[in-house]
């Protein structure tokens, strides 16, 4: 009776009772104490790891937060005001507002204007195409097409649109994974505030742009002189917006002869 | 002489003959799910063979000398499991306390061990062999050994697969059950190895 019956249900009560004795010391013991504040701030960030704030994720500015009263309260790009809100709530100091930006594509090169030189068969990844002879497209600049950019969005902003990035300003944040992906460096991030850009980034001379491409710059300074407020240059055959003189009147956009400046301006 | 010849063999044959992922079959989760990049599953494999060692250190004797004596082998299954699962989470706590490195390194694979069935397998095989402690010891590191190659091996060829135009319909979990038979069948090759080396 008691070596078939009682002696089985004491051993592994008395083995769990054990284990159980054992592991609610140990937790006593060896509690590591969490900072509520830290754990606080933690949960208020996007937790995106995006490293838009300049720390290497959201667990090390939450913690730099928490530990340095000089560390800025308005560096999380994507959280925006919110989670600016948030955390100046839980430190108690004043709210600071969030610049916020958003990612543009320095390349207008879809299948209409532009064309393939040949049938890329590696690795889809614009990486690996890009190594192999800079890439399938007949300009060497151009957007590869394949992608990187949208599998490291977190938020569903970047899509590729007939063969080219294309960010949705109303779902990006600005947090800049992308950019950093890119290795064409074609993602550039920017003021929210400022509408127009320059969708091109071929520094190429304009007779050979316009050669490989029907949508890239061709450096003709039509947009220099005819903005009002001096806020385009062309450099290199390339013209680029001077966001903090631009005004977003649009006078560029409708003089690019080849539409390569782009904006978000309302129609 | 001898019994170093006898844990080389165990040790061997627990590595390449009888590897637990490719030859029996065990631990088929943590090796499908963590083996995507090579540091991941490193982490895990080195986690898997500290649980490994610790378990059969702690369930060899219970075994031997509080299960045997009463005629209670019924009772391995559910004594194991619950002792294991305790030392995983006994281990998790200490490991947070005195060495967060490590935790933070290891720390997302042990829950996960906690009912992996390669760490039961590999107790209750020790006891069915019917191996002393050194041999059981031995043979959970070779065990433990032999999971760490598989992965290892595996996350290359998962590399390679990855960066490949597959076709869509293979995509993703075909090509990589595909892919884990293959190396299942090369694992075969080893079949002979062992006796042939101790001959």
């Amino acid at each position: 009776m008691f070596g078939n019956y009682i002696l089985p249900i004491l051993i592994i009560a008395g083995a769990g009772l054990l284990c159980g004795v054992v592991l609610v010391i140990a937790s006593k013991f060896m509690a590591v104490k969490v900072d509520e504040r830290y754990t606080k701030l933690r949960g208020a960030l996007p937790g995106v790891n995006c490293g838009a704030c300049g720390f290497s994720g959201c667990d090390q500015y939450a913690k730099a937060l928490n530990e340095d009263p000089n560390v800025k309260t308005n560096l999380c790009v994507p959280g925006a005001d919110a989670v600016s809100q948030e955390i100046s709530t839980i430190l108690g100091v004043e709210f600071a507002d969030v610049e916020e930006q958003y990612a543009i594509v320095k390349c207008g090169g879809n299948c209409h204007v532009t064309e393939y030189i040949m049938e890329y068969e590696g690795p889809q990844t614009c990486e690996a195409c890009n190594a192999f002879y800079q890439g399938r497209r007949q300009c060497s600049h151009a957007c590869l097409g394949y992608g990187d950019c949208v599998a490291v969005c977190k938020y569903d902003a970047i899509h590729i649109v007939d063969g080219v990035a294309y960010v949705d300003k109303n779902k990006c944040v600005g947090c800049g994974m992308c950019a950093k992906k890119c290795p064409n460096a074609l993602i550039q991030i920017i003021d929210a505030r400022s509408h127009v850009y320059v969708g091109c980034s071929s520094h190429d001379k304009g007779a050979y742009t316009r050669k490989v491409c029907k949508a890239g710059c061709i450096g003709c300074r039509k947009c220099e002189k005819t903005c009002p407020s001096g806020a385009i240059t062309v450099t290199d055959n390339l013209a680029a917006v001077d966001p903090s003189k631009c005004t977003n009147c649009g006078a560029c956009v409708a003089e690019c002869p080849t539409g390569a400046i782009k904006s978000h301006l309302p129609a | 002489m001898d019994t170093m010849k006898n844990l080389l063999v165990i040790l061997i044959t627990a590595i390449l003959t009888n590897n637990f992922i490719l030859n029996k079959f065990l631990g088929i989760c943590p090796f499908l799910g963590v083996s995507k990049k090579l540091d991941s599953s490193v982490g895990m494999s080195v986690a898997v063979i500290f649980v490994m060692l610790m378990s059969t250190a702690v369930t060899w004797p219970i075994q031997i000398y509080l299960l045997d004596p009463y005629n209670l082998g019924y009772l391995q299954t559910v004594i194991f499991i619950l002792i294991i699962a305790a030392l995983v989470q006994l281990i998790e706590t200490i490991l947070k306390k005195f060495i967060p490195s490590l935790h933070q390194a290891l720390g997302v694979y042990l829950p996960l061990i906690t009912t992996n069935c390669a760490v039961l397998g590999v107790t209750i095989l020790n006891i069915t062999e019917k191996y002393s402690f050194g041999e059981a010891m031995v043979n959970s590191l070779g065990a433990g050994l032999g999971f760490m190659l598989a992965m290892v091996l595996f996350s290359g060829v998962r590399s390679r697969a990855e960066s490949e135009s597959i076709p869509a319909c293979f995509k993703g979990m075909p090509i990589t059950l595909v892919a884990a038979s293959i190396v299942a069948v090369a694992f075969m090759g080893f079949s002979g190895v062992v006796d042939g080396l101790f001959k």
